[in-house]
């Protein structure tokens, strides 16, 4: 298999956009390749991540109209559709493209538009994914964190300020994120005094509704070079389902398909958790944050709370997670955010991630779809 | 009416059923009716941002039975904690189906509420 590199990235401003999802795919690819030096028509594949334009914007086949608006004519076009980790399952399938020989040239664009509708509308879209019996009960994704995070709290006597704690330090780091939809710092008291949304998490505990894209091109390692001196390798990348009916799960505070993609990935890197020196992980609502932190092993099941409290996770602790702010104060974007993940670790990663800035050699981004139902998980390192 | 779980001939238990046994792979060649079952809390949650259709607010638990191991989520009556025990009612309509994105004809619309024995 031919060793894959990123050689480029991108990502458009997070909130409130005025584009629609071909004018939003449009801005980040041409950033990319922009930022790369890299003319459109020399992309062998295209790849677009979007979990729903034609449920949220009624416009379907935004690859096709991606690869006419750059210029890409003639380049190889699919849609990754997983939900909310559609992005992570387009690095996987651009990861794949390059590795197989199929391509020597890649972009990955993830992109969705969704404010324009309203919050119960765009629950609405999102909830769909569920199961029959499910979807007739009235389930959101945001119940589903509420129902998980007092299981947790209940299970492993965790304080209900610890979830405060991961809202506060996301804020805090989307503060030095100028792509950020929310750029402010808020306290453990506007957090933990926020309106009740899905009992007992709060409104702090959850993403916003986001319009966004993000980019990223891969090639092969060997001639890497020949685009740029600053590259990372993937080093790993793998994905996994879990069940698709939530309750079916025989812990709801595990979720398998993290295990096994994190698993995976580790094993095809050759490396193990405490190699990892910074990390973005999917906290569409906070429980999140810690049921990966342990899933992926950076824990012992129903301690991640602690590593949330003492200031672990923090931006100058041992290990920090969603330096870029994370979904909760990035923003949400569906189909954007597993490969603005990868946008922020490939910026960690050769040194341009500003202020928010650490040290790392290896990178991980974990990107969850649905409930947990499907996970990708990637590892970077520098490229040689 | 009849709250169906499916069953393999291993006897493991889902519900709702599916096409094969999620636990080892045979057909799922028999039912066993929960409704008359109680079952315990497993966990809870009271959501006060519902889609379009869906009371709000809408509190929602997963629960164990107890004569058998399989669980179940389902809308809930009245308030409950962690551990208690409940029993199923039988609801037309839990929510209104034309009210969502969801095709109206492609799923049933009617179930089982929990609520405190």
């Amino acid at each position: 298999m031919t060793d894959v590199a990123i050689i480029g990235a991108s990502m458009t401003q997070f909130g409130e956009r005025d584009g629609w999802v071909c004018d939003l795919l449009a801005e980040a690819a041409t950033a990319c390749l922009d930022d790369t030096g890299v003319r459109a028509d020399a992309l062998d594949h295209l790849y677009v991540s979007n979990m729903a334009s034609g449920e949220f914007e009624g416009q379907t086949g935004v690859p096709n109209a991606l690869a006419h608006d750059i210029g890409a004519l003639g380049a190889y076009t699919q849609r990754v559709d997983q939900t909310s980790s559609s992005g992570g399952a387009g690095i996987y399938a651009a990861w794949q493209s390059i590795a197989s020989g199929a391509s020597d040239l890649t972009l990955l664009v993830g992109g969705e538009k969704m404010t324009h509708r309203t919050t119960g509308e765009a629950t609405d879209v999102i909830a769909s994914l569920t199961h029959p019996h499910e979807y007739k009960h009235g389930v959101t994704l945001p119940s589903f964190a509420g129902l998980t995070a007092r299981a947790y709290l209940d299970q492993y006597d965790a304080p209900r300020e610890a979830l405060a704690e991961v809202a506060v330090k996301n804020h805090a780091n989307g503060v030095d994120n100028p792509h950020a939809q929310f750029r402010k710092e808020i306290n453990r008291e506007t957090a933990l005094d926020s309106p009740l949304v899905a009992d007992p998490l709060r409104l702090y505990d959850f993403c916003p509704i986001t319009d966004g894209s993000a980019a990223l091109l891969f090639c092969p390692v060997d001639v890497a070079r020949e685009y740029t001196d600053d590259y990372v390798r993937v080093a790993g990348v793998a994905g996994a389902t879990d069940t698709h009916v939530v309750h079916e799960r025989p812990d709801p505070t595990t979720m398998n398909g993290v295990v096994k993609s994190g698993e995976r990935a580790f094993e095809q890197a050759g490396l193990s958790p405490e190699d990892v020196d910074v990390a973005e992980l999917h906290d569409m609502f906070t429980i999140l944050e810690f049921l990966q932190y342990e899933d992926l092993g950076f824990a012992e099941k129903g301690h991640a709370w602690e590593d949330a409290m003492d200031g672990t996770t923090a931006r100058d602790g041992d290990l920090p997670i969603n330096t870029s702010g994370g979904l909760k104060s990035k923003g949400h974007p569906l189909g954007a955010s597993g490969v603005a993940q990868g946008y922020e670790i490939y910026k960690q990663l050769v040194g341009e991630a500003g202020d928010r800035q650490v040290d790392a050699e290896v990178g991980l981004a974990c990107n969850v779809g649905g409930f947990g139902n499907c996970v990708t998980t990637a590892i970077f390192e520098v490229g040689a | 009416m009849s709250l169906d779980a499916g069953r393999c001939p291993n006897g493991h238990l889902s519900c709702p059923p599916h096409p094969r046994c999620p636990e080892c792979g045979e057909p799922q060649s028999e039912t066993v009716d929960l409704a008359d079952e109680t079952a315990t809390v497993v966990t809870w949650t009271t959501s006060y941002a519902t889609p379009p259709g869906v009371r709000e607010p809408n509190t929602l638990a997963i629960v164990e039975f107890e004569a058998y191991d399989v669980r179940l989520l389902g809308q809930v009556d009245g308030d409950v904690e962690i551990g208690d025990t409940v029993e199923a009612t039988y609801t037309e309509e839990l929510r209104d189906p034309e009210a969502g994105i969801r095709e109206p004809a492609s799923q049933a619309w009617d179930g089982y509420r929990f609520s405190p024995s």
